[in-house]
């Protein structure tokens, strides 16, 4: 199990933990384990609503040894049409989804002595996983959660076991006994300091932990990575006369691909330069390590493999 | 593929190691045109490849059951060739879990493994082994985790910490490397093990490798090529053991030339390990003879014309210095000069005859 393909998940449950939080849980549609979902890793769920495909980042809550399912918990948002709107309204027990494998963006630090984990809202999620790996562990660390009123039920049962064995805290706003300066200023060293939610949040405890000298490395917080693509375009081949165009979720490369092109590459992620393509209208999005800063405003070159467009559309030498 | 055929090989002493017509034919060549010069020739490593070499995880081959009775022989000289440092633990767990994985899934008559939750059976059928333990308790396993399994198998291994965006290594399991203060290069912590390759740098070769490694995805692994020259078939040709080796350099003539020079290719691959986030990097070493070589003209001809074009700076790092002329009048000989398709692959079925 060491290929990416996309894997079919089958929807074995569905919990409804309050007004607009579900649980669900993942099991491989085609049989046997999963790939193995690290603490701190996520799944980009791919949902299709009619024609359209939503992609979103989920945390996987759960403990990595646990091959047979992932859990992810799903918020839906009132103004939201997005992919966690379409789950919350369409997706039942028995429905077969699709995800790549999982990517960790939000790793464990391997060399941390003990880990203090703050979240906000919905930022829970990569902290269940953070909790279970290292309470089975027997590693040391606290988790404090804040939440508005409507959630704090829900996110006390989620916690339950940690916050009984008095390592967890659910802080529900306005929360003025939840000091973070005076916790962030009583860690020993050699803690590492993790953070997920909203970003006005995150700037906070940054700033906070700036203030107080943490090093530069520490909070480490969530991170989705760039898989987003971006807006899609349309990109032309000068010599081959196609015209085709480029989702949001995909690479020129790709978008050749299909077309039935072959174009040269190698490492398909923007370093060896095997993709090299001369650009003759449009100004691409360069997203590569190969080109230096003249040659990205020179703007005659681009790695199609990563590279994206400025403009809606692009001409290349191909 | 069969793994019989090479149990008997040595890599030592009087050196019985040979390749069968088969394991000639699906050499890891690591030349796809007429010359050589550095690149980041990485590439996804999928179920694909241009060789039978290529396309599995972890290769196994007729070499199998004598290179893990070398890996024994080094280690019982010299344990330190085997380390891992203590915060490596997710990673020797994750390191068991894939190479298990992989070698049931691609080679299901040699290896099995059962799970039952977290008790998992492994069984090695070439080397007799049935072994029954619990997944997270190293109490369970004779050996570390990571010890415990890349025991049992071909080509060395280190392990990648990743933190503060750079790539450490902090453990390994090495008792077949070229000269590593020559050849170990890519997936090692960046600049520094890198220091003494020539010419990559300027190219800025490694700043773009580490970027790469630094996104490299689970389930996504690459690989790479590398490729230099041993004489004999001797596979530990560590910097420890260079009074050992070191001498054989000047052993090559005319005369032995073909029977005694070996390429010396390298498997590079590296996959993201899931639970520590770390990399796992092998290295894993194939060893051919320049008789060997001259049964597929293709890779004859492209040799020659790669050893007699070599940077000269190259030759110097690799160390060709002493017997590359021998080589290159060797292989002259049987150039006719015609042109060699693109590509490693040996474009025939099988070696020409004896
Ligand atoms: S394929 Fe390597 S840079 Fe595009």
């Amino acid at each position: 199990m060491t290929r990416a393909e996309d894997i079919p998940l089958r929807v074995v449950a569905v919990e409804t933990l309050n007004d607009t939080l579900l649980r669900f849980t993942l099991a491989r549609a085609d049989g046997g384990e999963l790939p193995t979902g690290a603490a701190g890793a996520h799944i980009m769920l791919a949902v299709q609503d009619g024609h359209r495909t939503h992609r979103n980042a989920y945390s996987l809550t759960g403990h990595p040894d646990d091959r047979r399912c992932y859990r992810i918990i799903v918020r839906r948002v009132a103004e939201s049409r997005g992919g966690s709107a379409y789950l919350h309204a369409h997706v039942r027990v028995g429905d077969v989804l699709h995800a790549g494998w999982p990517v960790n963006l939000f790793p464990l630090a391997s060399l941390a002595r003990r880990h203090l984990l703050v979240a906000r809202g919905i930022g829970l999620t990569p902290m269940l996983s953070f909790a279970a790996v290292l309470s089975a562990r027997g590693a040391p660390f606290e988790l404090h959660q804040m939440c508005r009123a409507a959630d704090e039920a829900a996110f006390h049962a989620l916690l339950a076991p940690y916050v009984d064995a008095g390592i967890a805290q659910v802080h529900v706003d306005p929360a003025p006994a939840f000091d973070l300066p005076a916790l962030l200023a009583r860690q020993p060293l050699g803690t590492h300091l993790y953070m997920c939610g909203p970003r006005r949040m995150m700037d906070d405890v940054t700033a906070c932990a700036r203030a107080l000298g943490w090093p530069r490395h520490s909070p480490h917080q969530e991170s989705f990575g760039d898989h987003s693509g971006g807006a899609p375009f349309v990109v032309r081949t000068a010599r081959t006369g196609l015209t085709l165009p480029v989702a949001a979720d995909q690479t020129i490369l790709e978008a050749l691909e299909d077309a039935g092109l072959s174009p040269a590459c190698l490492c398909r992620g923007g370093v060896c330069g095997e993709c090299r393509t001369t650009v003759l209208e449009g100004v691409p999005d360069h997203r590569d390590d190969v080109l230096d800063a003249s040659e990205r405003i020179g703007n005659r070159d681009m790695m199609i493999c990563v590279s994206r467009a400025r403009t809606p559309e692009l001409l290349i030498d191909l | 593929m069969t793994i019989a055929g090479g149990a008997d090989d040595t890599f030592r002493g009087k050196f019985s190691f040979r390749n069968s017509d088969a394991a000639i034919i699906r050499f890891p060549f690591p030349f796809h045109e007429d010359r050589y010069m550095y690149a980041v020739n990485l590439e996804p490593h999928t179920h694909a490849g241009p060789t039978d070499a290529f396309v599995r995880d972890f290769d196994v081959d007729e070499h199998y059951v004598a290179e893990c009775r070398e890996r024994a022989l080094v280690l019982e000289q010299d344990p330190s060739r085997c380390r891992v440092l203590a915060h490596m633990m997710d990673a020797e767990w994750d390191t068991l879990e894939l190479l298990m994985e992989s070698l049931a899934r691609d080679y299901p008559a040699l290896f099995a493994l059962d799970k039952d939750g977290a008790r998992w059976r492994w069984r090695n059928r070439p080397l007799g082994i049935d072994a029954t333990f619990t997944f997270g308790d190293p109490s369970t396993l004779p050996q570390p985790p990571f010890e415990y399994i890349t025991r049992q198998v071909q080509g060395d291994f280190t392990l990648q910490d990743q933190r503060d965006d750079n790539i450490y290594i902090d453990g390994g399991m090495v008792t077949t490397q070229a000269d590593w203060s020559l050849d170990f290069d890519l997936g090692m912590a960046f600049h520094e093990w890198h220091g003494p390759v020539p010419v990559a740098h300027d190219l800025g070769v490694f700043d773009r490798a580490l970027k790469y490694l630094l996104r490299l995805q689970y389930g996504r692994p690459v690989r790479r090529l590398n490729w230099t020259m041993t004489v004999n078939p001797r596979l530990d040709t560590s910097p420890e053991n260079y009074p050992i080796w070191g001498p054989d350099r000047a052993t090559v003539t005319a005369g032995n030339v073909g029977e005694r020079l070996h390429l010396r290719v390298e498997l590079q691959t590296l996959f993201r390990l899931p639970r520590s986030n770390g990399i796992l990097f092998g290295i894993r070493c194939y060893l051919i003879s320049l008789n060997e070589i001259l049964r597929v003209p293709k890779w004859r001809r492209r040799l020659h014309r790669v050893l007699r074009d070599l940077h000269p700076e190259l030759v110097t790092y690799k160390g060709l210095s002493r017997y590359l002329p021998t080589a290159v009048a060797f292989l002259a000989a049987h150039d006719d000069g015609a042109l060699t398709g693109p590509g490693i692959q040996p474009d025939q079925a099988a070696p020409d005859p004896l």
